[in-house]
Order: C-alpha cells, then sequence, then structure tokens
C-alpha cells in the first residue's frame, strides 16, 4: 500500500484533529469528575475515581431500584438546580435529604450493574458505605438544645449500633440530663434516613461521603488498648513480682509487728 | 463532486422516483428505518412510561426481558482501557452486540438503531433542501478519535468519551429525562447543518466507526446490481451520507463486484428509495451478479 503525499496530510489533520477533540472531551471530563457534598452513589459503589472509570452509564441500577432513589445525573441539573448538586453526567447518584436508600435486603441495584462499578462482592447491605452521617450543627440539633427529639436515633436501620443517645448532663439547667445522637462509623451505611427525617428545616445530621467525613489516623499510630492491635504488644515477658514466701534473715517486718525476730527463737509455734 | 451536486440541486431528491414506482417504494426504507429507531426507543420507554418493561438500561448498556444483555463496545473498550474488569453480563452483551452486527451488518446500528441518525438525516435534508454547501470535515478522523480516546481513557482512568458522547447522552436523555443532554444532538443538528456536510455519522463518530470495523465481514450488503439500468441522475450520491462507498460498486471497471464492500456503507437503504431506475438492492456479500 503507497501512501501518497495528499492522504499523509489528510491523515495527519484527522489526526492533529482527533488529539483536539479528545483533549477537548478529557477536559470536560476531569473537572466534572468532582461531585457535590451531598450526591451520594449507590451501595457497593467503587471509590469515585475507580467509579468514573467502570461506570457505563446504562442506568440499570436506577432502574432496578424499587424505592426509586437513585437517578441519573443530567447536565440540566447544573442549570435547574444549585450548581452543588451536580455530577458526572449521566452516573447514579441519590441525595439523603431528597429520598434516602432502604437498604433492600437483596441490593438489587449492585445485582443490575453489569460492569461491577457496583462492587458485586458487596452481599450484606449493613456493610455498605454510601457515606457516613455526621451531626454537623451541634448548635441547632434539638437533643442538644436538652430536648428529646431523637428522631434520627429511631429511624436509624441500625438503630443502637449507627446512631446511639450519649447521656450527658445539661449544663445549662444543672439538672437535666442531654442524649445526644452520636454516629459510629463501623455500623453507619450512609443510608441517609437520619438526614431524610431531621425534623429542622435544614437538616442538622447529613451523610457526606466518606471521604469528607472521616479522618485518617497516621498509619504508624497504634492504639495501645485495641484488642486487634497486636504489632504494639509490649515484646518483652510480663515481669513476675517474686514475693518472698518465707521470711528472710535480716527482714524486720516481724520485729515491728512485734513477733521475735527470725533466727532468734524459731517461730514454732506461734506467739510468744 | 460539484457537477454531482448541481444535477440535485434544481430538483428534490426522489421526484423521479416517486413518479416512476409509487411514493411508498420511493420511501420504502426510510420509512421502514424510523419506524424501526422508535421502536428500539419505545422498548425502552414502555417500562418508565407505561409499566411494560421490555429493555431496561439504554444503548451503553441494557437487559431486555430480563435474560438479554447487551453491551456497546465502544463503551466497553474505554471501561477496559481503565484497566477495570466488568461483570460477566457485560462481557455476554458485547458479545452478542459484536456476534450480530459483524454477522448483519456493522454500521445498520447507525441507521436502523442509533437516535442521532434521525437529527443528522434531517440536517442533510435541509442542506439539500436549503443548498447550503459550506464546510467539510476532516477524512479518516473518527478513524484517528478510537484510538486517541480509548489512550486519554487510559491515561485519564476515567471513560473520557461518555461525557460527550451524543449517541449514548442522546438516548439516555430521551430515556431518563434530562433535556440538556438533548444539547448534544442540537449540536450535532448545527454541526452537519451548517459546518461540515455528514459531518457528525460520516466523519466524527467514533461509535459508529466502531460498528463500520467491526462490520467488516458482515453478509448484509448493499448492490449496484442493475448498474447498466443506471441514467446518471446522481440521486444516491445525493442522499447518501457515505457518498464516497458508491462509485466502485456502481462505476467499477469491468469485473468489478457490484457490492458495496466499503463498511462505512449505513445500509440504510436510501439508495435504494430514491433510485428510479432501481439499480441499487439489498442482497448478501457473495452475490457478485451484475445485470
Amino acid at each position: 500500500m503507497s501512501l501518497t503525499r495528499r492522504q499523509l496530510l489528510q491523515n495527519a489533520t484527522s489526526a492533529c484533529t482527533a488529539s483536539l477533540v479528545t483533549a477537548g472531551a478529557s477536559l470536560v471530563a476531569l473537572p466534572s469528575m468532582s461531585r457535590a457534598a451531598q450526591v451520594l452513589r449507590p451501595p457497593g459503589a467503587l471509590a469515585e475515581d475507580e467509579f468514573l472509570g467502570a461506570c457505563l452509564r446504562c442506568g440499570l441500577c436506577v432502574r432496578d431500584c424499587p424505592p426509586k432513589t437513585l437517578k441519573l445525573s443530567d447536565w440540566g441539573d447544573v442549570l435547574t438546580r444549585d450548581w452543588a448538586s451536580s455530577t458526572a453526567v449521566g452516573t447514579p447518584y441519590f441525595e439523603a435529604r431528597d429520598v434516602p436508600c432502604e437498604m433492600c435486603e437483596d441490593i438489587p441495584c449492585v445485582k443490575a450493574c453489569p460492569t461491577a462499578a457496583l462492587d458485586h462482592k458487596l452481599t450484606d447491605i449493613a456493610d455498605a458505605r454510601m457515606g457516613l452521617a455526621v451531626l454537623v450543627d451541634e448548635e441547632s440539633c434539638l437533643n442538644f438544645l436538652g430536648l428529646r427529639c431523637d428522631v434520627c436515633y429511631r429511624v436509624c436501620p441500625l438503630i443502637d449500633q449507627a446512631i446511639t443517645l450519649e447521656k450527658s448532663s445539661n449544663a445549662r439547667s444543672d439538672r437535666h440530663a442531654m442524649f445526644l445522637p452520636t454516629v459510629h462509623a463501623d455500623a453507619c451505611t450512609g443510608c441517609g434516613k437520619c438526614e431524610k427525617s431531621c425534623v429542622l428545616e435544614q437538616a442538622a445530621i447529613k451523610v457526606l461521603p466518606m471521604t469528607l467525613a472521616k479522618g485518617e489516623l497516621g498509619h504508624h499510630y497504634r492504639k495501645g488498648w485495641d484488642s486487634r492491635n497486636t504489632v504494639s504488644q509490649p515484646t518483652f515477658d510480663t515481669p513476675t513480682q517474686r514475693l518472698p514466701e518465707h521470711l528472710q534473715p535480716g527482714e524486720l517486718t516481724p520485729l515491728r509487728s512485734g513477733q521475735l525476730p527470725y533466727g532468734a527463737g524459731a517461730p514454732t509455734g506461734g506467739k510468744p | 463532486m460539484s457537477a454531482v451536486h448541481s444535477a440535485s440541486a434544481h430538483d428534490w431528491a426522489g421526484k423521479a422516483a416517486v413518479a416512476e414506482k409509487g411514493r411508498w417504494l420511493a420511501y420504502r426504507y426510510l420509512v421502514l428505518r424510523r419506524i424501526s429507531q422508535v421502536s428500539i426507543l419505545l422498548l425502552f420507554l414502555s417500562g418508565p412510561l407505561f409499566g411494560v418493561w421490555i429493555a431496561k438500561g439504554n444503548l451503553s448498556s441494557s437487559l431486555t426481558l430480563g435474560v438479554l444483555p447487551l453491551t456497546d463496545p465502544f463503551a466497553l473498550a474505554q471501561v477496559l482501557m481503565t484497566r477495570h474488569w466488568p461483570e460477566l453480563s457485560a462481557v455476554i452483551g458485547v458479545a452478542v452486540v459484536l456476534t450480530f452486527y459483524a454477522a448483519v451488518g456493522g454500521r445498520i446500528f447507525c441507521s436502523w438503531v442509533c437516535p442521532v441518525n434521525m437529527a443528522t438525516d434531517t440536517a442533510s435534508w435541509l442542506r439539500r433542501r436549503l443548498g447550503i454547501r459550506t464546510g467539510r470535515a476532516p477524512v479518516h478522523l473518527r478513524y484517528w478519535l478510537i484510538p486517541c480516546i480509548l489512550a486519554a481513557s487510559a491515561i485519564t482512568g476515567v471513560t473520557v468519551w461518555e461525557w460527550v458522547n451524543p449517541v449514548s447522552l442522546t438516548h439516555r436523555a430521551l430515556i431518563f429525562g434530562g433535556y440538556l443532554a438533548l444539547g448534544a444532538v442540537a449540536a450535532v443538528f448545527v454541526y452537519d447543518l451548517l459546518i461540515a456536510p455528514h459531518g457528525w455519522c460520516g466523519h466524527l463518530c467514533p461509535v459508529g466507526a466502531t460498528y463500520a470495523l467491526i462490520g467488516k465481514p458482515s453478509l448484509l450488503r448493499v448492490s449496484a446490481q442493475n448498474s447498466s439500468q443506471c441514467n446518471d441522475c446522481a440521486e444516491c450520491y445525493a442522499v447518501c451520507p457515505e457518498s464516497h462507498v458508491i462509485p466502485i460498486a456502481l462505476k467499477g471497471k469491468e469485473g468489478a463486484s457490484p457490492i458495496i464492500q466499503n463498511t462505512d456503507c449505513t445500509l440504510c437503504g436510501r439508495c435504494i428509495d430514491v433510485c428510479a431506475p432501481e439499480v441499487f438492492l439489498y442482497t448478501h456479500r457473495f452475490n457478485h451478479k451484475r445485470v
């Protein structure tokens, strides 16, 4: 096959144009990889950067979501609502304050995903980590004001595991108790029931993506009191206390107790 | 080519065919294609609109009647380039699609399935009607775009084209709602109308180009079997979205096959419709008969 100069130039033009078009597409893609804090991914979603490479944006998870929690993002979201509630076009998401996840036991959305952008290894919905509930505003939370609202605690599908009420004294009245809703990251799935049902105008408890909600301890930190922590166990043997079973020569204790000194008279039969 | 265009300028393409063969035969495949395109949309829409679920998902990946997975090869290729391995259903889906289009005809996706085709057909019809002659697109651009996009997906780790792909954006917007994504199809329409003739489907779209590559071995072809009847009206060139595929089959030297070999051909059948002397017909790739 011979290549004429004309063909060479045409193809060079096309190759350059193709690179430019691709660069343009990448420039559209990369900034819109960010997602707003209230945008939550379906259960089992991979970490965001992997998710955007794995998701085909087919909407099969949306179709198989019984409570219609999930929706596909549209460019229109950007204009019709606030800018913040946008995410990569065509990808599935939900907003907890809008419709929270009902935590279906059979997790149909994950089963529907053809590309494992929703990880099929997730079989127990209690292991899902869609986000983490954070009591973002203690100043307006009714329980922190000393009232017994408790709604977030009551609606939590993992009540007493994901959210507990921690009793503390109300310093303001000095005689009442406060029951403070406390989220535990080892149990919270990020379903958003608490955020949805918060009675305030703006929810005081909000589900945030893990990356925003969680700190991360330096990897060299070891909690000595953690029973799972085996790395920092003391390497020396526990010191054993050797207490004398018999009185030693020169021991003064018996003298002080009024007993005969050891050796001065055999302690044969008790008291003198 | 300018002579070709001016020949069809004062009369609309297909006028002679309507007079000769009647309205139905002059528009047969155009009508059938529109029915096909709309029916496929309805298969996806019957669920959300009427609660009758036939096909779920969209053209990127779908599940029909709960058993038949179908996955777009180009979209999945981007996923694979991000070094993510999909579930089995996507692999089966892409295998079904590859088998079907490789066996039947690669770009029948473009002309019989893709929703963008309605917009680009309208744009090129308007171009002819309004006599717009401006613009051109670089040749082979779509075939260069495929490796560029795959490389960009590998580098960025995201499915780059799915942010801007008018095919999936349009189909998704029609089925899942979202009017702004329909802006993509509007952009394609304007591009085809004013900037480049047959610009999108014929020069840019890497999805269509992928189907053209898949269709290399396919059976269904258009043949200029009755080329001796050709009266050089050039209406087939005027309506063909890939007019470079016609000459060899129609005017090839002695012994050349009348089969359109180039898989850029979308098998839309408009040439069959508009040809008054009925030069063209659908046939299989091994039928080299010429009359």
